[in-house]
């Protein structure tokens, strides 16, 4: 297992921040949080024509740059650093993982360029009202009409639903329960019968809708009732790769409560110099670097097709969110009474960390997941 | 350098070997042997039982050892702390006296730093030694010093100069531990073993050529044996294995690593047992319970990430990139660990942890983890010091305002009990 990034990883993390700290400063966090989007079109593009984010893990043969989830937990973990708003989670880790894991050669070639040159936005829409990520919780159906099929039902917590262009949809074929009769579909984000609404998000930053279907016409995507095992392999995915944004976000939390604690004055004396605070900034670097340590971990794991992925993945999660959520709290804590304020960037992070934590499934949910796959490999 | 070269370094340390290594060899014969040779301690200068290697190019001869299985200096415990210093401070008088013995193993040592007045404050300490007629007097108390009743050799931080700030006046001794003034007790402590012995210090007696370094200097000094003891903890733990092949000189390292080894038999206990968590949910049938689960699963997330982010430390190491603060974490992390393993332990056990002995659990491990584990959180730097150096050192907070160093040490407020 690899436990250091290379020469050549360091170097685009250090050119990646840098080019986030300039087009993505906290000013431009809160301007695109307060609209309705939370992303623009004009950016996206810019940041995908120059760096070629999108791309990074969708393989060359449709247009990507190949590289694997090393790279990508890197960007992730950036973008977490710098609060981006933008699609990129729904686009490059749910929908891009999803077409990878469960289409057909055709299905790539057709929907991956796309994607890889940051054209389509896309998003994966899998939960439902009751808030569950697993396939079988699925109850949106998909039934044959004439030649081709229809979905009805609802999807929520949908990432960047409202604005994505091409949408995956998990859905049942009638009289099916379980991890049976799932299938994905695409639909596209202006199909008829399709209605998006964003919903009111607490984390102002990461944008969720809710997507009623009534008889949308869709597009098979992959085989007929098997996408419960691809499903659950995206959704790993999606743990690692959150995972590796949220330790982003809890490091910049930390840094700047640091900063923070070395030059706010009380007392005749920097509140850095109290013991008190050296003591939570050093706690703070332990759940940080904790943290870290599982989800570049993780990562790797799934770059070197790891056996326990499964278990490292939720593993990695429940860290990553435990000790986002704590960097978060300790962060307001440390700034006192400005920390509460809305113009006091530390809410932007704190909101993050709280909609991170339960995306996905939550800490307890995923330490149970890790207990189960830990048990029934022995 | 072109001798210096891995693969030349590997040739020779091989040819030697072959030549020279025999498993019939008493443990000493051998070791006296290796020093003559000067791959017993490679790094070390040509002049004392060295060639001068980088030390980069140690692991090489260490696997030259290991392939053949050779048996390879003494390392255990104290001496090698001892040899450090004693390289590093002392006078070449002071290295002809010591160091062969310390490597050959004839000699045991042990380190008279903490005492009862001064824990975390090491510098604190008020055992006094006062040049009289031609010779130091020794006068106080010192406690923690493993193997004390076995060692020939003790090295003594003590109070010289009253006069000066703190850590101006202590100077840095090596003590005959085999003198009238010296008396040895053990201590006892609070999960029943005995690892530890107090040290009574009355009139010793210590010649004037074994002072190390210069009198006043003593800090300085005391600062390179614990450098050396944080650097050294890994790899104690590597060397306490031994090996299980026949041959006389491997029994006599088995006894040996035996003897040393008797005082740390409940270390594993004090760190929490984590590889003991999961057999132990599957006999207890708490693997099915869903809350402690939950506890198991949050001790088996924070024991694996902690030893990824150490994985992490020694790969920046091994690439000579200075290391991040994932090195300075792991003390304190351990400690979490241990708590949280413990608590574990208790849950899953039930009523059974009320009970201690051969007949409760694990034939009494469970019991002896339950009351170790405090230990993990002082021992070595307590987890209050961890986050300080963490603060201080790591993120660059300011340095706690001292009391304590500006003025005569005779003036600075300290404990009743000497």
């Amino acid at each position: 297992m690899k436990f250091s990034f290379t020469a050549e990883q360091q170097e685009f993390r250090d050119n990646l921040r840098r080019f986030l700290a300039e087009r993505a400063p906290t000013k431009e966090v809160r301007r695109l949080m307060e609209t309705e989007a939370g992303w623009e079109r004009e950016g996206w593009q810019r940041m995908n024509a120059e760096l070629g984010l999108t791309a990074v893990r969708i393989p060359e043969e449709y247009g990507g740059h190949g590289f694997g989830f090393g790279e990508h937990a890197i960007v992730l973990e950036e973008m977490g650093r710098a609060l981006l708003c933008a699609p990129y989670f729904a686009t490059t880790v749910l929908a891009a993982g999803a077409i990878l894991h469960a289409g057909t050669e055709a299905e790539k070639q057709a929907l991956l360029p796309g994607i890889a040159s940051g054209e389509t936005v896309a998003t994966l829409a899998a939960a439902e009202d009751a808030g569950s990520w697993d396939a079988a919780a699925t109850t949106l159906r998909a039934t044959r009409a004439g030649a081709g099929w229809v979905l009805n039902g609802h999807k929520s917590f949908v990432l960047d639903g409202h604005t994505a262009d091409l949408i995956v949809v998990l859905a049942r074929a009638p009289f099916t329960a379980g991890e049976a009769g799932l299938s994905y579909f695409t639909v596209p984000g202006d199909a008829p019968g399709l209605t998006r609404t964003a919903l009111p998000v607490m984390d102002p930053t990461r944008k969720l809708a809710r997507l009623a279907f009534a008889d949308v016409p869709a597009t098979p995507l992959g085989a007929s009732g098997a996408a419960a095992g691809p499903h659950a392999r995206v959704m790993i995915e999606a743990a690692v790769c959150l995972a590796n944004e949220m330790v982003g976000g809890a490091e910049r939390l930390r840094e700047d409560a640091l900063a923070y604690a070395m030059m706010r004055m009380q007392f005749g004396r920097p509140i850095a110099s109290f013991q008190s605070m050296k003591h939570k900034q050093a706690d703070m670097l332990v759940d940080v670097e904790l943290a870290k340590a599982a989800a570049y971990y993780a990562a790797a794991a799934l770059d070197e097709g790891d056996d326990d992925i499964a278990a490292t993945a939720s593993l990695a999660k429940a860290c990553a969110a435990e000790a986002y959520l704590q960097t978060a709290i300790h962060a307001v804590q440390v700034h006192g009474g400005i920390g509460f304020t809305w113009d006091n960037d530390t809410h932007l992070w704190f909101k993050r960390a709280k909609s991170s934590e339960v995306l996905f499934g939550d800490a307890t949910l995923h330490r149970e997941r890790m207990m189960r796959h830990m048990t029934d490999a022995a | 350098m072109s001798e210096h070269t891995e693969a030349a370094v590997r040739a020779e340390v091989r040819a030697w070997l072959e030549a020279n290594w025999n498993t019939e060899y008493g443990l000493v014969e051998w070791r006296t042997k290796l020093i003559e040779s000067g791959w017993g301690v490679p790094h070390w200068p040509k002049q004392w039982y060295g060639r001068d290697l980088p030390v980069g190019l140690v692991p090489v001869v260490d696997e030259e050892f290991a392939r053949i299985g050779a048996v390879g200096v003494a390392k255990a415990g104290i001496r090698t702390l001892a040899a450090a210093t004693i390289l590093a401070h002392g006078t070449d008088l002071q290295k002809e006296k010591y160091l062969r013995r310390i490597l050959t193993g004839e000699d045991t040592w042990c380190q008279l730093f903490s005492e009862p007045g001064s824990g975390s404050d090491v510098a604190g300490a008020v055992t006094r030694a006062e040049f009289r007629g031609n010779q130091w007097i020794v006068n106080g108390q010192k406690v923690w010093t493993t193997s004390a009743h076995k060692a020939h050799w003790g090295l003594l931080l003590a109070r010289t100069d009253w006069d000066k700030p703190k850590h101006k006046g202590l100077s840095y001794f090596i003590i005959d531990m085999k003198q009238p003034g010296v008396t040895v007790q053990p201590l006892r402590q609070m999960n029943g073993h005995a690892s530890f012995n107090q040290v009574f210090l009355t009139d010793a007696v210590v010649p004037p050529e074994m002072i190390v370094s210069e009198v006043g200097d003593g800090w300085a000094v005391t600062t390179t044996t614990l450098m050396h003891e944080r650097r050294g903890a890994d790899s104690l733990r590597s060397w306490a294995r031994g090996s299980d092949k026949p041959g006389r000189i491997y029994d006599e390292e088995r006894a040996e690593i035996a003897t040393v080894m008797e005082p740390y038999k409940w270390y594993p206990q004090r760190a929490g047992r984590v590889d003991l968590i999961m057999p132990r949910a599957r006999a207890t049938g708490a693997i099915h319970d869903p809350v402690v689960r939950q506890e198991i699963a949050k001790v088996l997330i924070m024991s694996k990430a902690a030893e990824w982010l150490a994985r992490r430390a020694r790969a920046a190491q091994e690439q000579g990139r200075p290391q991040g603060p994932e090195g300075s974490l792991g003390k304190l992390i351990s400690s979490h660990v241990a708590r949280a393993a413990a608590r574990v332990h208790t849950q899953m056990s039930g009523a059974d942890a009320l009970l201690t002995g051969p007949d409760s659990p694990e034939g009494g491990i469970i019991a002896e983890i339950l009351v170790s584990v405090p230990a993990t959180s002082i021992a070595g730097g307590t987890d209050e010091i961890q986050r300080n150096i963490i603060a201080e050192r790591v993120l660059k907070m300011p340095r706690e305002a001292s009391v304590d160093t500006a003025k005569p040490f005779r003036d600075v407020p300290r404990n009743t009990v000497s």
